[in-house]
């Protein structure tokens, strides 16, 4: 697979290292979190047959995390874009 | 059934092998079962067989998407063994090495299990004392287990790197004897003969898109040839777990990833036990036919491709030809890959789930083919009696939002391990 680093153009996935799903969310506010949010987080998994949004860390490479649009039946890479949000700007 | 021996193969000679009965019938789905088997692999067939055998439930139907076997079945490197170092494992797993030692008497069909034993080597002394402790702790559950020194390991396996100057100098070895191999189709033809001999109904071609539920019993599945009734629905679909489950509204604490294994064209008998390395991702056994059957570890992303890529296969060889120098001009006939239903802890889901009559059974990771009969077994105990069996209670869903991980490896909710 080829994946479209936002930074450093298109790499092969053998510079990255997989980081799962990208829709999990760490509870915002762990205290508080109720043992079923802490569950939900820690265990359970979307899983889904087709697009997937998820992470994958430019290891061997500019070592940002960004997130992937990727299809699991096809392994078809729709883009990729930082994990932060951040915007890039090419030029500066 | 009409059995198979020595004699009905020397009656058969006489007329050329040419009119062999089916071994299983081609059923049309009636409209309805007492239990229907969503996944026709070696779990739900074999499931379907000890209803059947153990149970004397006969009014079961296995419905398959595409044909029996073709799943992870038929695509494993079918490692048998029993070297766990829990202990609802060490139970579960011995259990189902007891049934795998009568398999082939059990359902008169060769399953070829080839009783070779597993070795694992050990480099370093962290490695070795984890192993060790393993090896103990099977002792304890009364399972058979030994380490070897480095002479012991160079006598079993003489192929290897001894030289001074490998890159991974072997220091000893695990070994479970009693561990082997079998033949991956016969254990799903020779459960499907047997179950189908005791009235069961297996559909190929059958796929399961919906599972009907009514004030929270289910009552049957909708499928691409039409709904089935059904007072009981088991969900056996491997790397599909979550997709099923969704249809039930369920989540799960489970991803699908894939797992390569490759054949290398068949050499001469070199090889006379299941080596794995102890320090990279490699294992090997040779198969009946010579070749090198190799497997190694998930390529590490989600996937439901059935297809894997080149850089996994270049990494698991080029740790074959580290430490076996010899295999480095064998050719890699084919590769190819399955999807795995990787749980958070790395051990299966065997149990009831929150709708009346909906069972589940999967989470099976990358070792679920030595677990085939006792699978089943239990599977179809829990069905049957509406509650889990003692060896599988613990494979329950709960164990998760609970607290009671059975974390083989120790290392937390990854969905990786097994
Ligand atoms: C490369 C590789 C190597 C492995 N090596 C080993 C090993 O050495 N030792 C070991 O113990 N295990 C090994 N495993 C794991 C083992 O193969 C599996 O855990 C085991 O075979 C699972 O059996 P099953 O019957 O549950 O699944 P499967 O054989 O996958 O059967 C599930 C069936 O469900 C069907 N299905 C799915 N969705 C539907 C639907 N909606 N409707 C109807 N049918 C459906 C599928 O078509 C499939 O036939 C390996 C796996 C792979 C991929
Ligand atoms: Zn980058």
């Amino acid at each position: 697979m080829i994946i479209p680093c936002p930074w450093c153009g298109e790499r092969p996935h053998t510079e990255f290292a997989y980081g799962g799903d990208a829709t999990i969310r760490r509870p915002a506010e762990p205290a508080a979190a109720s043992d079923a949010e802490w569950f939900d987080y820690l265990y359970i998994r979307p899983n889904p047959a087709g697009a997937h949004r998820e992470l994958w860390h430019h290891a061997f490479g500019c070592g940002q995390w960004i997130e992937v649009r990727r299809d699991t039946l096809t392994h078809r890479i729709e883009g990729a874009t930082p994990a932060s949000g951040a915007e890039i700007d090419r030029d500066g | 059934m009409a059995r198979y021996s020595i004699f009905s193969l020397l009656s058969h000679a006489r007329s050329g092998h040419a009119d062999w009965p089916l071994a299983w019938r081609d059923p049309e789905p009636r409209r309805a079962y007492e239990v229907v088997i969503v996944g026709g692999g070696g779990h739900g067939l074999a499931t379907a067989y000890y209803l059947a055998k153990e149970h004397g439930i006969t009014d079961v139907a296995v419905l398959e998407k595409g044909w029996i076997g073709g799943g992870n079945t038929g695509r494993n490197t079918t490692n048998v063994r029993s070297d766990y170092l829990l202990e609802p494992n060490a139970h579960f797993y011995e259990f189902s090495l007891k049934l795998w030692e009568g398999l082939s008497e059990d359902l008169n069909f060769n399953v070829m299990l080839s009783q070779r034993g597993r070795l694992i080597t050990a480099h370093f002394d962290s490695q070795a004392d984890a192993l060790i402790r393993r090896a103990n702790a099977m002792r304890v559950h009364g399972i058979d287990s030994e380490f070897l020194t480095r002479e012991q390991v160079r006598q079993r396996v003489p192929l290897m790197d001894f030289s001074p100057t490998a890159r991974f100098p072997i220091t000893g070895g695990f070994l479970q004897p009693r561990a082997g191999i079998a033949r991956h189709d016969a254990v799903a033809w020779g459960y499907a003969r047997a179950a189908d001999a005791r009235g069961v109904d297996i559909v190929q071609n059958c796929e399961v898109t919906g599972i009907r539920i009514d004030a929270g019993r289910v009552t049957g599945v909708e499928t691409s040839r039409g709904f089935i009734g059904a007072r009981k629905v088991a969900i056996v679909v491997a790397g599909n777990t979550s997709r099923v489950a969704a249809m039930a509204g369920l989540r799960l604490p489970i991803e699908s990833h894939l797992l390569q294994a490759m054949v290398t064209e068949p050499v001469k008998p070199i090889l006379d036990v299941m080596l794995s390395f102890g320090a990279g991702h490699f294992y090997v056994n040779q198969s009946d036919k010579g070749e090198l059957v190799i497997g190694g570890d998930m390529d590490g992303y989600n996937s439901y491709a059935q297809r894997g890529n080149l850089p996994m296969i270049e990494h698991v060889a080029a740790a074959a030809v580290t430490v076996f120098p010899c295999f480095s001009r064998l050719r890699i006939l084919r590769h190819w890959a399955g999807i795995m239903d990787m749980t958070m802890d790395g051990s299966p889901i065997i149990g009831k789930t929150p709708i009346e009559g909906l069972y589940l059974d999967g989470g099976w990771c990358y070792g679920g083919f030595k677990a085939t009969p006792a699978s089943g077994w239990v599977c179809a105990y829990t069905i049957a009696q509406d509650r889990p069996h003692k060896l599988n209670e613990r494979f329950n869903l709960a164990r998760f939002s609970r607290g009671y991980l059975i974390d083989e490896r120790g290392v937390g909710n990854v969905p990786a391990a097994h």
